[in-house]
């Protein structure tokens, strides 16, 4: 299961247009990513939301309502303010129809939810990848005294109950500025699981010949990490990283749904399914819309990130 | 093997003193002043000073925290002369909204969640092991095909999701099942049945899925060791290397798994129960988390945590009699 080599001397080996030079490991693994067609729609999907979410505010002027404008037309106040006309007030005015009870476009709200979902996503994403790195190379290069302390870190931080451990904090937290909070939170109890893999890499790297060769000319402890072993890990942390982001994703929404997430109003799809909770019997284009949004992102990551893995997987055999 | 036990043990105090510690800082700095909150709307100055007294919360930090470490151990008394309430250890205190001891409402709850807890382990065992087997053996056949795509979307769709989509579908529209609600197997078992399976489906199904994938992966890359091959090489039946050589290997992760899955099932219940509206632990927990109920929250992360930690250490335990690999001190 451990992804214990690189791709970059494996390829070397095989792929004929690849010479001796730097080029080409990533250029092989977009290839063979192409050419899945899993792979392309996740890829399709992810670039769609990611857009959305970069054109907000063009988007909802072309769509023409924003995610904070109250659409009192479009809700029936003798149903107790559920949306006018059928699939949850679907129409040409509302394109996802209306929240039910206040009138707010839905479309608007999966756009500026994107928004949110996305840009958490990528901060954890970032935060973790750093952190994980930072501690992975420390604790594998240096060993000894280090190691420990690093290792006995991840341990407690592993055996942590992270989620309840996240409610509790954040629900003890000022409810305002929950986003770089959440993207905290989400990454302090997420950095140890990539460390783990790049400390064991790395101590494994640190023992073959050419760290041994660049050792021998001089080269600092600084240049050998950089130059020489962090390249080498450049598939594993790829890959481990696309295979997080769902759980950061989901982390994030399933925060949100519980209530101790992005706070109200702005818009999250977690907080708009727990939103839609009160509502699914009667409007459930309220629930399924962002559901779906939601579960198609997820997927999308974990098809791209099996798929990177089997690429690089295949790469090592060859 | 003693002095490992003994290590792990030591370990795991360790930690759960770490957790309690860092959880009840947090709580100290963070939240806002209980005694207001139980002090309710008649409130006047001297009663608050009077709650805080009571409650020991004018006393700095670390004697707070000692006082919490001490009722755990050896319980606690609350108030002096008349006003005094004996809490027996471990005492985790009183909720602050009810005045109710936590432990009392951890008692009153916890057939709920272990019900779902069990019922869902059971249906994600036997659904994702013998699915990722099977898939495993019948590698590239519909079979295969199917179940693997039903993993994939198991793992992607929240479970938040899927509740309200099956309780929309079964419950609303076609009427085949009843709300869930907390029906006890000796008051009607039929009953009991029907309103627990969408929760334990819902449960279920997420980590089926992971199970599915996990354990499909791995009979795939052990039957590529040389073992394998040596086994089949030396003739001896399919149907035999499958279940000396291939399985037992390709399932060890699984076991290690499942016991923190297992373990860690408190954080899943929260949303179950909260979305099914049943009243367990899960609830409970998010229901003090909107109302800022703080020795509640204590008390289910702490629960949560110890959880948590005991399901590793088994599981460390479990691991050394299974894989002969470990037993021989390949442990790094």
């Amino acid at each position: 299961m451990t992804i214990s080599m690189t791709t970059l001397e494996a390829e070397t080996g095989g792929a004929p247009s690849v010479g001796v030079a730097p080029p080409a490991p990533r250029q092989g693994v977009w290839h063979h990513l192409l050419r899945h067609r899993g792979a392309v729609l996740a890829l399709s999907y992810i670039a769609l939301v990611a857009l959305l979410a970069v054109a907000a505010p063009l988007v909802v002027k072309l769509s023409g309502w924003g995610p904070y404008e109250f659409d009192q037309t479009a809700i029936d106040p003798n149903l107790g303010g559920l949306p006018i006309g059928p699939l949850g007030g679907i129409s040409a005015e509302h394109w996802f129809g209306v929240e039910p009870g206040t009138g707010r476009d839905l479309f608007a709200r999966i756009v500026y939810g994107a928004r949110t979902s996305m840009l958490i996503a990528l901060a954890a994403t970032t935060l973790t990848t750093l952190l994980g790195v930072l501690f992975g190379l420390l604790a594998g290069y240096h060993g000894g005294k280090v190691d420990q302390v690093v290792s006995r870190v991840m341990d407690f931080l592993m055996a942590f109950p992270a989620l309840i451990f996240m409610i509790a904090i954040l629900s003890a937290l000022p409810a305002s500025n929950r986003a770089p909070l959440l993207v905290l939170v989400i990454s302090v109890f997420g950095w140890p699981y990539l460390a783990r893999v790049v400390r064991g890499q790395t101590m494994t790297i640190t023992q073959r010949e050419f760290v041994e060769a660049a050792r021998a000319s001089g080269a600092s402890g600084w240049r050998i990490v950089l130059l020489e072993i962090l390249p080498n890990l450049r598939s594993t942390i790829i890959v481990m990283t696309t295979l997080a982001v769902p759980g950061y994703i989901g982390t994030e929404a399933g925060l949100s749904f519980l209530g101790v997430g992005v706070v109200p109003p702005t818009p999250s799809w977690g907080q708009m399914i727990a939103q839609s909770m009160s509502w699914y019997a009667v409007d459930p284009m309220y629930f399924l819309i962002p559901g779906t949004f939601l579960f198609l992102l997820v997927l999308s990551f974990t098809v791209l990130g099996d798929r990177l893995k089997d690429v690089v997987d295949a790469g090592e055999r060859r | 093997m003693v002095r490992f036990l003994v290590t792990r043990l030591a370990g795991m105090v360790g930690v759960l003193f770490l957790v309690v510690l860092f959880t009840y800082a947090i709580f100290f700095a963070l939240s806002p002043d209980p005694a207001v909150q139980i002090c309710g709307k008649n409130c006047t100055p001297e009663l608050i000073d009077q709650i805080r007294t009571n409650l020991g919360l004018d006393r700095p930090f670390y004697e707070q925290f000692l006082g919490f470490l001490s009722g755990l151990f050896v319980g606690t008394t609350y108030g002096t002369g008349a006003n005094a309430i004996d809490c027996a250890a471990p005492c985790l205190g009183y909720s602050f909204q009810t005045g109710q001891p936590v432990l009392e409402m951890f008692e009153q709850r916890f057939g709920v969640s272990a019900t779902l807890a069990v019922g869902a382990a059971v249906l994600w065992l036997l659904m994702g092991v013998s699915g990722g087997m099977i898939a495993a053996i019948k590698k590239g056949t519909w079979f295969d095909r199917a179940a693997t795509g039903a993993a994939l979307g198991g793992v992607s769709i929240p479970n938040y999701v899927l509740a309200l989509v099956l309780q929309y579908v079964l419950v609303v529209r076609l009427g085949w099942l009843p709300f869930p609600q907390a029906v006890p197997f000796a008051a009607d078992p039929g009953q009991w049945f029907l309103n627990f399976v969408m929760p334990w489906l819902v449960l279920a199904f997420t980590y089926a899925s992971m199970y599915q994938r996990l354990t499909r992966a791995n009979v795939l890359d052990t039957l590529d060791e040389n073992f394998v091959r040596t086994a089949r090489a030396k003739g001896l039946a399919p149907r035999l290397v499958w279940r000396r050589h291939a399985l037992r290997p390709a399932l060890t992760p699984v076991v290690t798994l499942f016991g923190m899955d297992f373990a860690g099932l408190l954080g899943g219940a929260i949303i179950i129960e909260t979305v099914f509206g049943l009243n367990g632990i899960g609830k409970m927990a998010s229901d003090s988390i909107t109302k800022n109920d703080q020795p509640v929250i204590m008390g289910v992360t702490l629960v949560a945590a110890f959880l948590v930690i005991v399901g590793n250490v088994i599981v460390d335990i479990v691991y050394t009699t299974i894989d002969p690999r470990v037993r021989i001190g390949a442990r790094a």
